[in-house]
């Protein structure tokens, strides 16, 4: 029996970056705020300083950092006809744990959405007729415009410091920066990060194909910079050790680094972690949440009443905690009735590997945001007329590591294993760079989440059921950007390409990226989406789902924390101006 | 913040002692199998000399070798490739049966010879037909074996020196890997230029004791 | 109406006995809670975890453990039974509630430098805020020094009573700062080497002194050992936000900077700067001998693995995160008890309201070995123009088994 605590005005479950965000958001208004994390407190010095962060075995390979299955995963199937069966080991895709959640380890790329992005069908259907997108492809407009979050995607960054160059400021195409980006109110917070030797390669091949390369936007700081809050964040050492691992030194933006020293000086605000929420809960009515339900580590039962509660989870998790939770109309792909669960989709990423001749690349170099990349082949910055698809994404040169165990690219051909390899090891490594596509990915009415009828997790609960496959439409874009990627490839002269554009099957057991989107899509109708553009449930007004990536009606060409963050002060701002003012459906 | 003074989590440091997971047998055609799949040569130590076998051993009898962390309730039911393994044995086990399987197949097609009294030419035959599954184990699938052999071999190779394999860091240096130095800033912009330092493990290197 | 009126002056009566030992006007109260901050009275008589002070912190001395008295104005286990009298010797001659003696772990010895409205303002001040419930025995030292009557002596070698007296030939705001300084800040306690007694050196003021397993630095205007460097600005903006472009505050600074600099007034802060940065540097002292050119060549390399990444190849660090070694007057200290500890442990920099983000400093005692750890500590201490004595393995050695029995 679960034993009632003291109510609060906010429970936040998940302490990542929206929760982080949301938590300052609101204490700073005055309210009185409890996140609860089902993972353990992450501090730099003592969980990951300089002195054994950089260690790939523990942390890339068997993924310390990162969410054990044991404690939750999902099924999978690649389609309907196929029974799901667990994800005993997490590999195309990482969720994250802990405080500070995947923010601890990503990699730091920091990318808008383009302003077509946002009137996705709208913009396709007007530019290339109705009948040019495939019957099941269920892609939808955003209940937001680009416009209309610019101010909070600039928050965002500068609440990271992040580092890059404006390539369109108030309108106005700048040098050196994306021709294609949406127009900026202001230039990044920080400088853009210096290139190494492949990436600056890559730019002069991109420049003499015909292609505008500018350095990508990183949150790994080419400079020391104070944030808003007074944070400081400190210069990028180029350690090599940045996705799957967090900072040493305090120079890739996560929400310790950004957000939580100021937050937890708030005496209104309380973390709990260790603690799993196993469910909202909701009156007699079922409209309203009176709190959650969590479980600590000893296995004891809490009840945490609030007036608000907001979904911080990372995005699968979001949708489960809604499923399990009985809010919303649970997704079914049959009829395609039901919102809860729909419109799931992934990334779709694609590389060429090149082989350069007597070079010395350095490729340990890096870190996880910088290189430099083209942006002529995302979204529809083309004319997609005759191409048989529609989306796009970056590519460019961006290899974030050269870690030994994971990277260590040979010629084709080359034996696994043996002499042979062993001496292409030693030959290839300072001369090979990987090159990359990362591709959008659209969604379906048979890519979707729903509860698993058979597997269970260590309480007892359903685990979420996976069901996703690319589509053609996916495969042809992969196909069409490695094309052109190969392209330029060629012009920086190797002595060997390989090019890998993504092929079906999806396969769980490939590393692709953890960028899973949707399943509590944002929209204007309640038929087609689970929250409204101010990321307010339509069943249940005093729950929001924060900007967490499950609110993406689609996934676009780019990553997605950069938006997911504006998104997040987007919702903090709804709940400040609106409904505290006057709580209730805000549509 | 919380914040303690003198916490640290670094890894536990292998200790020099007899095998913890592997029989006396087992250990001899691992350390074998090493050293055919990372040879030594002019490059520098093979496998075996790299403490590849010593660095598998310690992984399969610690939280590796039990699958910790991994979601291991049942039903196991096998399914489609893309649907990852679905083996309910972890890697302890599955070393275990497949050295056994091993074994039983040496007695047949070798005459009971061990995998370590071959020929370098017979051991690299034997490790193909694994690889390619032209010779089947009755214990385990030879080729998911082998794949999880050859990674076990290859991180033992390449991890950090802490874990018992990568000797005096020779996986790193076969490649020119720094390890785990932090600070290339002043080699942002040094295009094309060797770097020069040595590499450093988490428990330091030579540089770091005081020579009179 | 008559009733009403005998029972206001009934009531008028009772307060003005209440308040017979002066007024206690809004400005006067809060004149003492900014000298309550000045004080740092919170620093000692305030636990962490515990109600404002209530007493209960355990302090280590040389001489053993005190526990800081509860001096709320709680009438069983507070001061609230305290003559107002009796507050002000306890300040002014280290004498409390019925004579008795404090010890100067109480730092009386400063206090009494104080100005009469200053203590009657505090006075006020704690005789308003919330009384506590907290029964404290301060008294904990073994024998013989828990007998408070050995105090005489101690008094009578170490400690002169008497007001502060202004210089006329210095500006006011030169006056205000070594007020500050010599009076309620109290720097001195922790800043000034002391005798076989625990009284401060006198020929040594503000030289820098080890207590509680920290080195509490030198704050002489010597530019290798002391802030001589240091700006005025560089003062004001250390003492104000814990951090400024040298160091960051940690350890039981941190503390200070939190419950007392960061809380005075700007003009106070700056009349600190002015005192201190006119106070005289000491005679030079003999240079080092030059260390052992493997030693250095070792701890550079040592360096470049274990420090680089933060505090840099150049020693500067990073303002606000990694405080700059090149220069530091801590780095080249003739103590070096903070120095080992923080490589050894590791410490966290203090949390203010204009620098909020406390670093920390990650442990190394698992990494390196005590002479791998004196090897390191030499090579900063004579790298970069720095030039100090080198460490030797055995200094780290009973560094490491003093910290591990004195957490």
């Amino acid at each position: 029996m679960a034993r009632k605590l003291p109510a609060k005005d906010v429970v936040i479950v998940g302490l990542g970056w929206t929760g982080s965000i949301l938590a300052y958001e609101l204490a700073t208004a005055g309210l009185d705020v409890i996140a609860i994390e089902r993972g353990p407190w992450r501090d730099t010095a003592t969980d990951f300083p300089p002195a054994y962060a950089p260690d790939e075995l523990r942390y890339a390979i068997r993924l310390d950092l990162f969410l054990r299955p044991d404690q939750d995963t999902l099924t999978f199937r690649n389609n309907m006809s196929q029974t799901a069966l667990p994800i005993r080991h997490f590999a195309s895709f990482l969720p994250g744990n802990g405080v500070g959640g995947a923010g601890v380890h990503w990699n730091g790329q920091t990318w808008r959405f383009l302003p077509t992005d946002f009137q996705l069908r709208s913009h396709l259907e007007g530019r290339y007729g109705k009948n040019f997108l495939p019957p099941d492809m269920t892609i939808q407009d955003w209940p937001v415009s680009y416009d209309e979050l610019e101010p909070y995607y600039d928050r965002f960054e500068k609440l990271c410091g992040t580092s890059g160059k404006a390539g369109n400021l108030r309108g106005e195409k700048q040098p050196g920066g994306n021709p294609f980006e949406g127009w900026r109110s202001s230039e990044y917070p920080t400088p853009p990060l210096r290139q190494t030797f492949g990436p600056t390669l890559f730019a002069e091949a991109a420049r003499k194909t015909g292609h505008s390369p500018f350095p990508q936007p990183a949150s790994n700081l080419s400079q020391a910079y104070v944030n808003p809050l007074g944070l400081k964040i400190g210069q990028c050492s180029y350690c090599g050790f940045c996705e799957r691992f967090g900072c040493g030194n305090y120079s890739k933006s996560s929400p310790q680094v950004c957000v939580l020293p100021a937050l937890m000086r708030l005496p209104n605000f309380t973390a709990q972690t260790e603690s799993e929420v196993t469910r909202i809960n909701l009156d007699s009515t079922g409209k309203r949440a009176t709190g959650v339900t969590y479980i600590d580590t000893s296995g004891e039962e809490w009840e945490q009443p609030a007036d608000i509660v907001l979904v911080c989870a990372f995005a699968l998790f979001n949708v489960r905690l809604l499923l399990l939770s009985g809010i919303g109309k649970p997704y079914d792909p049959k009829s395609g009735e039901g919102v809860v669960g729909r419109n799931y989709a992934y990334q779709t990423t694609s590389g060429v590997g090149v082989i350069l001749k007597d070079k010395i690349l350095n490729p340990f170099i890096a870190t996880g945001a910088h290189g430099m990349m083209i942006d002529d082949y995302n979204g529809d910055n083309f004319d997609h007329s005759g191409l048989g698809f529609v989306g796009g994404g970056y590519m460019g040169a961006g290899q974030t590591n050269a870690r030994p165990i994971q990277t260590r690219p040979v010629p084709a051909g080359t034996p696994r294993w043996g002499a042979t390899w062993k001496k292409a090891t030693a030959e290839n490594y300072q001369r090979a760079y990987s090159l990359s596509t990362h591709g959008s990915s659209y969604s379906y009415r048979d890519c979707y989440l729903d509860l698993d009828p058979t597997y269970k997790d260590r309480l007892g609960r359903p685990l979420m059921r996976m069901t996703f496959d690319f589509h053609d439409n996916e495969l042809k874009m992969s196909a069409y950007l490695t094309d052109r990627l190969a392209e330029i490839a060629k012009a920086m002269d190797p002595a060997e390409i390989a090019a890998s554009p993504r092929k079906g099957p999806y396969n769980i057991n490939i590393y692709q990226t953890t960028h899973n989107t949707g399943g509590t899509v944002m929209g204007t109708d309640p038929a087609t989406s689970v929250v409204n553009r101010y990321c307010q449930s339509w069943d249940v007004h005093n729950v929001f789902v924060p900007g967490g990536a499950s609110v993406f009606p689609q996934n676009h060409g780019y990553n997605p924390t950069d938006t997911v963050g504006a998104l997040a002060y987007w919702t903090g701002d709804a709940i400040r101006e609106r409904y505290l003012k006057n709580p209730g459906p805000l549509i | 913040m919380p914040w303690v003074p003198g916490l640290a989590s670094p890894p536990q440091p292998w200790r020099p002692g007899p095998w913890l997971f592997f029989t006396a047998d087992e250990a001899a055609t691992i350390e074998a199998v090493v050293d055919r799949l990372i040879p030594p040569d002019n490059h520098g130590a093979g496998g075996k000399d790299a403490g590849c076998a010593v660095f598998i051993d310690r992984q399969l009898a610690g939280p590796f070798g039990q699958a910790a962390g991994l979601y291991m309730r049942p039903p196991f039911m096998s399914g489609a490739v893309t649907q990852g393994n679905q083996s309910p044995d972890a890697p302890a086990a599955v070393y275990r049966m497949a050295l056994k399987g091993l074994a039983e197949y040496l007695r047949v097609r070798f005459s009971g010879k061990a995998f370590a009294a071959l020929s370098p030419q017979e051991q690299d035959a034997v490790l193909s037909d694994l690889e390619t599954g032209a010779v089947e184990l009755t214990t385990v699938k030879s080729a998911e074996f082998f794949n999880l052999l050859l990674q076990n071999t290859q991180e033992g190779y390449f991890a950090d020196p802490i874990y018992g394999g990568n000797r005096d860091m020779i996986g790193w240096k076969l490649v020119g890997f720094p390890g785990t130095r932090y600070d290339y800033r002043d080699w942002v912009d040094r295009h094309n230029e060797a770097y020069p330092l040595p590499p450093v493990g988490i428990t330091g290197r030579t540089d770091w004791t005081v020579r009179d | 109406m008559r009733r009403l009126m005998i029972a206001c002056a009934l009531s008028l009566c009772l307060n003005s006995a209440a308040t017979s030992e002066g007024t206690q006007s809004f400005d006067q109260i809060e004149r003492g809670r900014y000298l309550a901050i000045l004080g740092d009275c919170a620093g000692c008589h305030s636990r962490p975890g515990g109600k404002p002070f209530a007493g209960g912190l355990t302090l280590t001395t040389p001489f053993g453990n005190l526990v800081t008295p509860n001096i709320t104005p709680d009438q069983d286990t507070g001061i609230g039974h305290w003559t107002a009298d009796e507050f002000v010797s306890a300040l002014r001659d280290g004498r409390g509630h019925n004579g008795t003696r404090l010890y100067p772990a109480m730092p009386y010895p400063t206090y009494t430098r104080m100005s009469d409205d200053d203590v009657v303002a505090l006075r006020s001040y704690f005789s308003t805020i919330e009384p506590i419930h907290n029964p404290v025995v301060s008294n904990q030292l073994p024998f013989p020094f828990n007998i408070r009557l050995s105090m005489l002596v101690w008094n009578a070698v170490n400690f002169t009573p008497g007001r502060f007296q202004p210089d006329p030939t210095k500006s006011q705001q030169w006056n205000r700062g070594a007020y500050i300084v010599q009076g309620p800040g109290h720097c001195v306690t922790c800043h000034t080497p002391k005798n076989i007694l625990g009284g401060d050196k006198s020929d040594a003021t503000l030289t820098g002194a080890t207590l509680q397993g920290w080195f509490a630095p030198n704050l002489t205007m010597d530019e290798r050992t002391g802030i001589g460097r240091w700006s005025a600005q560089d003062l004001v903006q250390y003492l104000k936000t814990g951090a400024n472009a040298w160091t960051l505050a940690s350890g039981p600074m941190a503390e200070a900077v939190s419950h007392s600099t960061s809380q005075m007034s700007d003009g106070d802060l700056e009349s600190i700067a002015v005192y201190l940065k006119d106070q005289g540097r000491p005679a030079a002292v003999a240079a080092e001998p030059a260390p052992n050119q493997n030693m250095l060549r070792t701890g550079e390399a040592i360096y470049k693995d274990n420090c680089a990444a933060c505090h840099r190849d150049n020693g500067t660090g990073d303002s606000g995160l990694f405080p700059r070694l090149a220069g530091s007057a801590l780095v080249q200290a003739p103590d070096p008890t903070t120095l080992i500890r923080v490589v050894l442990q590791g410490s966290r920099a203090v949390s203010t309201t204009a620098a909020p983000t406390a670093p920390a400093m990650p442990p190394f005692d698992w990494r390196l070995n005590d002479a791998q750890a004196a090897a390191v500590l030499t090579y900063i201490r004579n790298n970069w123009g720095n030039a100090a004595a080198a460490l030797d393995a055995r200094t780290v050695t009973r560094a490491r088994a003093s910290l591990s029995a004195n957490p």
